[in-house]
């Protein structure tokens, strides 16, 4: 026990006005609290059920059939000589961490109301430990991944050593969002209307199926790439696929300072809301 | 030194039902400008200043609504003071509910872990004391089972084992004695007094005004979110039960239009019992007539009462939508009239009443200690005879010899 450390500091509580700094050190104080939460939304949701597993995979490959038989078969659209199955599964492997990991990280503060109202710590290891415990479910992705890849003979090429700084990037956006949407949620609870309305409509507008650098006309590009998850998406393609799906780099660059911009102002939106979570939720 | 510092502290919170707004409505305000009422405000903790000395207890005392429960929140740093400043010296862990985040799915041994985690302690810290939380809550062999299969006092017992070793400088805690049988509160009171013994600061906030005479050391006494007394917890005690008396034995009427959105007050509050008013007597039924004055007519109104002990324990709540002969929309102003069934009464004792009034799920009058009133002994079964033991309440239970067979 820290006792004789903690003895001299004092701890002052007093109204807050004005802007809040994130006070990165009392997170990091209290990085053990956001371990348990994150092995506790683990352990819960693949506790109950053998489907909860099977689902994990299910999803994603059977979203994949659906858009390699739509997009690769039927509609015919370009894959570049790729197998359909792969383009279209590592793009599914982001957008699957994105739409799944937002939703639940959108109501964590919500569900975590009891814990709020009852015992103080910095509320953002909340939505970040559900961010955190999708990662279970990435890593499983990332095996059907490598199982789609054998089958279809895709070499595995050195640039899969860049597919951590493409989930790195995934996460962050996720992350980003996550504490927009989850803050927001707080004071609004409508915003869980607006979640799942979000991730619908964002499969449309962001290129899981398909190759979009041949759709969109050069004028929109740059357009098209504010959503972060574009450039995420060529990333994971380039890594998986190799050198001929290089990203559009302008794109990438884009949706990179798209997320950090997300990220920045989501922390500071939520550290200087989140002293008045306990008396709304 | 001291190891709390509390000065000027106040906290304001907005009533009515706008505790969360939403987006559509957020959204078109900005075309009516200006048309969004003002919202009233209400302070549950007013000016408020003290000290706690290093290994003082403190025991916080008050009516329901004093503000004890704000205070509370405010120094575990869960909602944050309107004005004022408090100044801690020391590792505080603040308990405000038994097994905070135990999940039903998990184990014993996860939720102990989880929950540790959730009231400050570290692994390292859990897994040494893992045992001993295990012997404490009398529990072993059920540590794998989830614990939605445990009884309810089961959970309770583990989520206080582990509460119970938490070993911070300051610890703060709410109401959970009332928690657990019998024998396990005693456990936990014991354990409590080890603690206190121990050298740490303690502030306590209970109804049980026996625990709180018994373990603290010093006392706070709130009323209407302000300090009406601090000082040796023996003499604040009594303070506090004196004034649960009725001023000169006749209880009178305080509305403090405080509370509540105002679209309906409450006047007056009459009991009666037989033909007596202002006094009860057990048998004799009890009645209570609520004036109120709304802003409209036609108002949807539901009247709510409850009755609760000297110990500020709720032994009665009434609300007037469970009668279904009861209209649903109520004139400007009127009076209800709500009995009490004469075959059931409260025992003799002292008794504080509290009034609410809601209109479509927002609170428009809420007066926390409306009235006291003594109930009396009287002949309630008839006979000149009482029960052997006394308790909360008596009832004309019927007794029947059966038959043999």
């Amino acid at each position: 026990m820290s006792d004789n450390l903690a003895a001299d500091a004092e701890r002052v509580i007093r109204p807050q006005p004005g802007f809040i700094a994130i006070d990165f050190g009392e997170i990091w104080r209290y990085r053990e609290l956001f371990g348990f939460l994150a092995w506790r939304d683990i352990l819960v949701r693949y506790k109950q059920t053998y489907l909860g597993v099977a689902w994990v995979v299910l999803q994603p490959v059977l979203t994949m059939l659906v858009f390699t038989v739509l997009f690769g078969r039927f509609g015919k659209f370009p894959s570049n000589g790729a197998p359909y199955p792969v383009l279209t599964f590592a793009a599914m492997l982001p957008w699957q961490f994105f739409a799944n990991t937002l939703g639940e990280s959108s109501n964590s503060l919500v569900a975590s109301a009891r814990i709020i109202s009852r015992v103080y710590f910095p509320r953002l290891i909340i939505p970040a430990s559900v961010v955190c415990s999708g990662v279970v479910e990435a890593v499983i992705s990332v095996v059907i991944l490598g199982i789609l890849m054998l089958w279809y003979g895709v070499v595995f090429r050195p640039l899969l050593l860049l597919l951590p700084v493409f989930f790195a990037l995934t996460f962050l956006t996720t992350f980003a969002a996550g504490a927009w949407f989850s803050a927001l949620n707080v004071k609004y609870r409508d915003v869980r209307y607006v979640v799942p309305f979000i991730t619908r409509l964002g499969i449309m507008v962001t290129p899981v199926g398909f190759l979009w650098m041949g759709m969109v006309p050069e004028k929109w590009r740059l357009w098209f790439c504010l959503n972060p998850l574009v450039g995420i998406i060529d990333g994971f393609r380039w890594c998986v696929l190799g050198p001929g799906f290089e990203p559009y780099w302008p794109g990438v660059w884009l949706g990179g300072a798209v997320t950090a911009v997300l990220l920045v102002t989501g922390m500071v939106y939520f550290r200087n809301t989140e002293k008045t979570f306990a008396d709304l939720i | 030194m001291a190891a709390i510092t509390v000065r000027h502290l106040g906290k304001q919170y907005r009533l009515g039902t706008q505790t969360y707004d939403t987006l559509r409505d957020q959204l078109a305000g900005l075309f009516r400008r200006g048309a969004r009422a003002e919202r009233q405000t209400f302070w549950a903790l007013k000016d408020v200043s003290f000290e706690v000395a290093k290994g003082d207890i403190v025991g916080v005392i008050g009516r329901n609504g004093a503000g004890k429960s704000t205070l509370l929140k405010i120094l575990s740093q869960i909602t944050e003071p309107t004005e004022g400043e408090v100044r801690i010296r020391g590792r505080v862990a603040s308990l405000l509910e038994v097994g905070t985040g135990f999940h039903p799915e998990l184990t014993g041994r996860e939720n102990v872990f989880l929950n540790g985690a959730i009231l400050g302690m570290t692994r390292a810290e859990i897994t040494r004391k893992f045992d001993v939380i295990a012997a404490f809550a009398e529990m072993d062999t059920f540590l794998d089972t989830p614990v939605k299969h445990y009884s309810s006092g089961m959970t309770t017992r583990l989520a206080f084992a582990v509460a119970a070793h938490l070993e911070p400088e300051i610890l703060i805690i709410d109401e959970v004695l009332a928690v657990g049988d019998a024998a396990f509160q005693k456990k936990c009171i014991g354990k409590m007094g080890e603690v206190a013994r121990g050298g740490r600061t303690v502030i306590f906030v209970s109804h049980n005004m026996a625990a709180v005479t018994s373990l603290c050391t010093r006392g706070l006494y709130l009323e209407r979110g302000q300090v009406k007394a601090a000082g040796p917890m023996q003499e604040i005690a009594d303070a506090y039960l004196n004034d649960a008396l009725p001023q000169g034995g006749k209880s009178s009427f305080r509305g403090d239009g405080q509370r509540g959105s105002g679209k309906l007050r409450f006047t007056d509050l009459e009991i009666r019992s037989g033909e007596v008013t202002g006094a009860a007597v057990c048998g004799a039924g009890l009645r209570f007539r609520l004036t109120y004055a709304a802003e409209q007519d036609r108002v949807a109104a539901r009247f709510i009462v409850n009755i609760y002990d000297h110990q500020q324990i709720r032994l009665l709540a009434m609300d007037s939508v469970t009668d279904s002969s009861m209209p649903q929309f109520f004139p400007r102003e009127g009076t209800v009239e709500l009995q009490v069934p004469a075959d059931v009464s409260l025992a003799p004792g002292r008794y504080s009443v509290e009034l609410a009034a809601v209109i479509y799920d927002e609170v428009a009058d809420h007066i926390p200690g409306a009235m006291e009133f003594e109930m009396r002994n009287g002949d309630f079964f008839g006979n000149g005879k009482m029960p052997h033991d006394p308790a909360a309440f008596l009832v004309k239970a019927p007794w029947s010899l059966q038959a043999p067979d």
